[in-house]
């Protein structure tokens, strides 16, 4: 998950790394604790997502009175399903250049990479696709480690020279440490400024933890990642469970059977609506939840249950499947596969409540194509 | 012959007395798979399914030496630990079912594997079957009812099931399948398994069933390029309508940084002549005009 801006910087900044002084708000009456801060600040909406100034997220404010003001616009605000519930208040720093610098999985080496340019401030896919020569690539085996003279290597390419050389060694250092220590995936300062005094310093961080090791990381809460408040409550239920634009609603078990079903609903012309994946081995009360919440999105015009149980078990679905049609009055069309496990069980249980199950993917989608209208 | 399991695997389930470890003891042994031992920690001297179980991986090698693969349904955290393990004792194949294992930890032990010459299948994965000879995973056994000469490489469990079972209705059996899993780290990829395939006389079609994220596909077809697999090849890849930047619930299957997207993977196999099928059913048509 991806961490909150102020929560990043403080990862970082634990380690040694630079940051603006500022401080968190989370209610009007909390920008009391600003005026220990040199204004103007720059009231920063934590959402966890690029482009915030382009969409007035992030302004200036020159007095208590602007900073309470932003606060009660940004607080609460729902932008992208996301609630702002933090605003960050930075003071401001003067700019001389904007490096970029990050650490990732390298997949296909097995390590970790470090991925670092001149071209700091933008996004970094686009200056990988206009100028890749741009981008300084530096491969970390994770039995070895990073050691200080590739960091020097880096900050050379950079053109960092004297303090700010030595600086960089810090800043690498506490981002591996970060990188490590919290089981990230990617751990990225963009830009990190070069000061008109010579130092460095991150004004904008992004970390993304590795979900799983969330259970060693008694410090990171989900309140402070990207997860919207749908998305939490399907993690109550074991779903996983990410909404896209279109308006057929789509459930199936299994990462890679969820997404070939969307594909197949776009093959048919039709926009899937979400990506929900029951798992494997749901229970009764997780199909249930998951339905529910297909049946009162107002998005949704049909649904597409696609399972081939394997560790699930086609009763247990068909048994949530009518539980959540018994909570939630609907008229929107179901159109159910039903293949695997305990399939004829469960069959018959969807048969007398008066719901057909088709044998393939196809046969379903072909029916919802007709039941609906773009 | 088959590639990684056949008549001579002797299974070890580590995690055996838990729930998925217990039921999957069971089916296994039902499809024929011959189960030797079970590892739980404090749980030795009990049995399960009728199989012993130890305390430790050592015990159960000292009491069973020819134990040489090695099944894993330890809970998450703990389950490096047991692949450890395994791979301490001198077990050369270890097949992880756990899900949400944490990448850096797979990133170690998959690491380590490699410098002791140890194969790892997953984490988070369905497992490998060999149809008619043996399953090491949690495949369901009513699909796999057909030996034949398709191997399958998979980094999806549902899909694997979905897609196997197409085509053994179509009469069309496997030789081996092989559930590599969806997470970033793995321990066997698309390509060292498809390698595998083009040695094993048995296989005589391969299908290779991938997804959006990682790079695993786009270096799969640069090596078919080399000329150095002569077995004809069809692909499935999902993930076509996911958006880039969102994970879709396999950690793996995330397009970022602009690589891994459906676009170039497809691309990268066309330009080998390798078919890419647009559902999964149609992997079965592709398969057939070969076979033809």
């Amino acid at each position: 998950m991806r961490l909150l801006e102020y929560k990043g910087k403080e990862l970082l900044n634990k380690y040694g790394v630079k940051i603006p002084r500022g401080a968190i708000v989370k209610s009007p009456e909390d920008v009391q604790t600003l005026k220990a801060l040199k204004f103007p600040l720059f009231a920063k909406s934590q959402v966890p997502f690029a482009g915030r100034a382009k969409m007035g997220l992030v302004r200036r404010v020159d007095t208590i009175k602007d900073a309470e003001n932003a606060a009660r616009d940004y607080l609460g605000k729902v932008i992208q399903d996301y609630p702002i519930r933090k605003v960050l208040f930075e003071e401001g720093v003067n700019v001389a250049k904007e490096l970029y610098i990050s650490i990732t999985l390298d997949r296909e080496n097995r390590g970790y990479l470090m991925l670092a340019s001149t071209e700091g401030g933008i996004d970094i896919e686009e200056v990988a696709k206009k100028s890749p020569e741009k981008i300084i690539r530096l491969y970390i085996d994770d039995y070895e480690g990073l050691r200080d003279y590739m960091i020097r290597g880096v900050a050379q390419k950079l053109g960092l020279e004297g303090s700010a050389a030595q600086d960089f060694v810090t800043v690498a250092r506490a981002m591996y440490k970060v990188f490590t220590e919290y089981d990230a995936e990617l751990v990225e300062i963009n830009p990190l400024a070069l000061t008109a005094d010579g130092q460095l310093m991150a004004l904008d961080v992004k970390v993304m933890i590795d979900d799983n090791s969330l259970f060693r990381h008694p410090d990171i809460s989900v309140e402070d990642s990207d997860y919207t408040m749908e998305e939490l409550e399907a993690r109550k239920y074991g779903l996983h469970y990410v909404e896209l634009t279109g308006y057929v609603g789509i459930m199936a078990n299994g990462a890679g059977l969820t997404m070939a079903t969307m594909d197949l609903v776009k093959e048919f012309g039709h926009e899937p609506a979400d990506f929900l994946d029951v798992g494997g081995g749901a229970s009764e009360d997780s199909v249930k939840e998951g339905l529910k919440m297909l049946l009162t999105d107002d998005r949704i015009k049909a649904v597409l249950v696609n399972i081939f149980g394997g560790i699930t078990r086609c009763d247990e679905v068909a048994k949530g499947v009518v539980s959540a049609l018994n909570e939630v009055k609907t008229n929107k069309p179901i159109f159910i596969r039903l293949k695997g496990t305990n399939e004829e069980e469960g069959k018959k249980i969807l048969a007398e409540v008066g719901l057909k199950t088709y044998e393939t993917a196809e046969e379903a989608m072909e029916a919802l194509s007709k039941a609906i209208t773009r | 012959m088959a590639i990684l399991v056949n008549e001579n695997t002797k299974v070890l389930v580590q995690g055996i007395t838990g729930n998925e470890g217990s039921r999957h003891a069971q089916y296994m042994l039902q499809y024929g798979t011959k189960v030797a031992a079970g590892v739980t920690p404090g749980k030795g001297g009990q049995t399960v399914q009728g199989v012993p179980v130890f305390d430790t991986v050592e015990d159960a090698l000292r009491k069973i030496p020819d134990i040489n693969t090695s099944i894993i349904f330890v809970p998450a955290r703990f389950a490096a630990d047991s692949v450890y393990e395994a791979i301490d004792a001198g077990i050369k194949l270890v097949i992880i079912i756990t899900e949400h294992i944490p990448i850096h930890d797979a990133l170690r032990f998959v690491n380590y594997s490699k410098r002791k010459g140890v194969t790892i299948i997953g984490p988070n994965c369905p497992g490998v079957v060999s149809p008619l000879k043996s399953k090491v995973g949690i495949l369901p056994n009513h699909i796999y009812t057909r030996s034949g000469p398709v191997g399958i490489v998979s980094r999806s469990g549902t899909l694997t099931y979905e897609i196997s079972y197409h085509l053994t209705q179509a009469g069309i059996g496997q030789s081996t399948v092989v559930g590599i899993g969806g997470d970033p780290i793995i321990g066997t990829d698309t390509l060292e398994v498809v390698k595998m395939f083009e040695e094993d006389p048995e296989t005589k079609y391969i299908v290779v069933i991938g997804e959006i994220g990682g790079t695993m596909e786009e270096r799969l077809a640069k090596y078919i390029g080399s000329g150095k697999i002569t077995k004809p090849v069809v692909a499935y890849i999902s993930g076509r309508t996911a958006p880039p930047g969102k994970r879709m619930g396999h950690a793996g299957a995330i397009v970022s940084m602009g690589m891994g997207s459906y676009e170039s993977k497809v691309k990268a196999f066309q330009e080998v002549n390798v078919p890419v099928a647009r559902t999964p059913t149609e992997v079965v048509k592709l398969i057939k005009q070969y076979i033809r």
